[in-house]
């Protein structure tokens, strides 16, 4: 095992998997030579050649658009969009395309694309370098949507991504690229997607994270654990299909939930995740759903770390819902 | 100003007045390979209209045709191997077919029945055909393009001798998703054909609104590989030029657009009716260079056919329309079940769910089929 980073993780998995499967492919801005802008796929074009490591034009369209014909021709290409706020201009593809291929085909043909591209806010990035759009694509039949949170699961779920026969959109936490340190194994693993994580246990609250603000509530939790408020953590990891076993068995023995994203409120995978939990374990509830998300304005520049969910309010979250 | 995508000027053709053909630009096919292009074409003219008779009685929701323009499709695809791929718009059944897509699956298509291949998901002339290297046709104009050249890519990273042509129409090149393709295809060299059917029309707007260059074919010089113009309406010479495209791009010389003109004789779809947007004469000009009748004189003038064969065969053809359409006619729709197949491989939990009522609510419309 070696200590990695989110960084280092990521480019293990596409390693690995660009070892194991010759079908794998990366593409999209800056990433061949110079190996991203994010460094996530250094080294990979020295290793694998241009014909399966390469930069393309800048359009985003154009790389979602040409990795779904490449994959219905039987590649398994995974194109990076170097970051979330400019998957936009593929907004079509994704929606129209890639994710009805299957279904529109009557089941003829697949379309087994993973979109990586790092989200979030926390970097000084400001409105066009934070944005956390994963909502707009849970919202889509026929895709999958996955978050990772630390190194290990960063590696695990791409690798599972990339053996999928359905498009993956992978967000990663940018904000942790570096930041999340841990033990990442060598070689295979993977981590089934649609399967949560529980971070951190506790009987008295229900804690709903992903991505990069799972490190903020759980941060959360442990001072609300040192308050001796204990919260069970749950890391969902996946967003669509989500975990709804591990959810449900949670809030039915906690009664109190707290959901934690920095994508803006309304319309918010929170809003997903709370309806689910009201029509699923009503009865079971002691308080309100909270929410603890970004605002509903565009991402600041200078006021973001007042926009960004931190600590502090989702500890006051946690008191608020334990207290109600 | 002049009519920008008019300009008669500079266009390949080979087909000449009354039939007759310069020489030196016959392509020499065999006469089998021209009467399968005259019975393709015709084909596909005499569905069109038994499928829009169709959709008048009710029996079927929307139809789309290709009345006009069959010598641009269907010339163009003949120029293609079996391992070669078609990336459709929604004007390309006459192409499908050329490749084997049986009547018989093109029809129960259109009625979305049980048998249909795509089992019911999309409105008619929504093909789709792996067996064949047809892809899904989608309605969003222009999406299909990008899908070609990365079909284009993948063939060249897998070192396959394999081309794509992809079809579009005139409207589609104001779309990014055009002006994208092309970019890739030049900056990959990619083994792709780009097919713009020129038709004049995206439903009630002409060509000139579409844009200020003169043609579409000049398009192409800035991305770096060469546009052609061709007289669409020309069976022989809509083949000669995709064919040397083909071979072009099959032996790594890259990309061509080949811009078609050419012109849509009947309604965008059985949605619309064109009289409100357009002048009777100009429809009437147009049929005059119709690209069947064209194709036919050419044939007559070659001793190959005549008016016994041809009204010999369209009653053949049409005898084969009528019969297959009897023995689909009756087939149901889908199974209920198929409802929530094909959204992903396996059905996640929240479809799962929500299964029970969809086959439900599916078995009760059943009831009430075709509607
Ligand atoms: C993105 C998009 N915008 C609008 C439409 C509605 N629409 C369908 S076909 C069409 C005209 C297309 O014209 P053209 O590309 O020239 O092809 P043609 O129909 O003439 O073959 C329009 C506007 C659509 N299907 N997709």
């Amino acid at each position: 095992m070696a200590e990695m980073n989110i960084i280092q993780a990521v480019n293990d998995a596409l390693r690995v998997e660009m070892e194991r499967d010759e079908r794998v492919i990366v593409m999209g801005e800056d990433v061949g030579r110079f190996g991203g802008v994010f460094r996530a796929t250094q080294g990979l074009q020295e290793r694998f050649g241009p014909d399966r490591v390469f930069d393309t034009p800048l359009a985003e369209a154009g790389i979602v658009g040409t990795a779904i014909g490449m994959a219905l021709h039987g590649l398994r290409p995974v194109p990076e969009i170097q970051f979330a706020d400019y998957i936009y201009p593929a907004f079509d593809q994704i929606v129209n395309e890639l994710a009805k291929y299957r279904y529109r085909s009557g089941g003829q043909y697949t379309c087994p694309v993973v979109i990586r591209a790092p989200y979030g806010g926390g970097v000084r990035g400001g409105h066009y370098h934070s944005q956390s759009p994963e909502a707009y694509f849970v919202h889509t039949a026929g895709l999958k949507v996955v978050i990772p949170s630390n190194p290990y699961d960063a590696k695990g779920l791409l690798i599972s991504a990339i053996r999928d026969d359905d498009p993956v959109m992978f967000f990663e936490p940018k904000r942790m690229y570096r930041a999340a340190k841990g033990e990442v194994p060598e070689g295979e693993y993977s981590i089934p997607l649609g399967q949560a994580a529980r971070v951190r246990e506790g009987d008295q609250c229900t804690v709903l994270a992903y991505g990069a603000m799972l490190h903020t509530a759980r941060d959360a939790v442990d001072l609300a654990a040192a308050k001796g408020i204990g919260c069970d953590l749950i890391d969902l990891r996946t967003l669509l299909p989500f975990d709804i076993e591990a959810i449900l068995t949670s809030v039915k023995k906690t009664g109190r939930v707290v959901i934690v994203h920095e994508a803006p409120r309304t319309c918010g995978f929170g809003a997903e995740l709370s309806a689910t939990i009201s029509e699923k374990a009503l009865l079971h509830l002691e308080a309100p759903i909270l929410r603890i998300t970004g605002f509903d304005t565009p991402f600041p520049y200078t006021w973001e770390r007042a926009y960004l969910p931190d600590a502090e309010r989702v500890l006051a979250g946690i008191e608020e819902t334990v207290a109600f | 100003m002049k009519a920008a995508v008019a300009v008669e000027e500079k266009l390949v053709r080979v087909l000449g007045d009354g039939g007759r053909v310069d020489q030196g630009k016959d392509p020499g096919l065999a006469d089998r390979d021209l009467l399968t292009l005259y019975r393709t074409m015709l084909l596909n003219r005499l569905v069109d209209e038994r499928m829009f008779r169709l959709q008048r009685q009710g029996r079927i929701a929307f139809y789309i045709g290709s009345a006009g323009e069959e010598a641009a499709i269907i010339g163009a695809a003949f120029a293609l191997e079996d391992r070669d791929w078609v990336v459709p718009c929604y004007r390309e059944f006459g192409a499908a077919y050329l490749r084997g897509f049986p009547l018989r699956d093109f029809f129960c298509q259109v009625f979305g029945n049980a048998d249909d291949l795509i089992r019911g998901r999309q409105m008619p002339v929504h093909i789709a055909s792996p067996r064949l290297h047809l892809l899904s046709v989608s309605s969003p104009v222009g999406t299909q393009i990008p899908h070609a050249v990365g079909l284009a890519m993948a063939a060249r990273i897998r070192k396959l001798k394999e081309v794509t042509l992809v079809f579009f129409g005139e409207g589609a090149t104001s779309e990014g998703d055009f002006h994208v393709s092309m970019n890739f295809a030049g900056v990959f060299k990619a083994p792709c054909v780009f097919l713009c059917r020129n038709n004049q029309w995206a439903i009630s707007v002409p060509g000139t609104k579409q844009t200020a260059a003169e043609s579409i074919d000049i398009k192409a010089r800035a991305y770096g590989f060469e546009g052609i113009r061709v007289d669409g309406n020309d069976v022989l010479a809509v083949y000669t030029t995709t064919r040397k495209a083909v071979e072009k791009a099959r032996s790594g010389g890259g990309p061509t657009l080949i811009e078609a003109f050419t012109y849509r004789q009947g309604p965008h779809s059985t949605s619309d009716d064109p009289r409100s947007y357009r002048g009777e004469e100009e429809v009437e000009e147009w049929k005059k260079k119709d690209p069947i009748a064209r194709f036919r004189q050419y044939l007559e003038a070659r001793k190959l056919w005549d008016e016994d064969r041809d009204m010999t065969l369209a009653r053949e053809l049409n005898d084969q329309i009528l019969s297959t359409l009897k023995e689909v006619e009756n087939i149901g729709p889908p199974p209920p079940e198929t409802a929530v197949e094909d959204v992903y491989a396996e059905i996640p939990w929240h479809l799962r769910e929500q299964r029970e009522e969809i086959i439900r609510r599916a078995a009760r419309q059943r009831q009430s089929w075709p509607r």
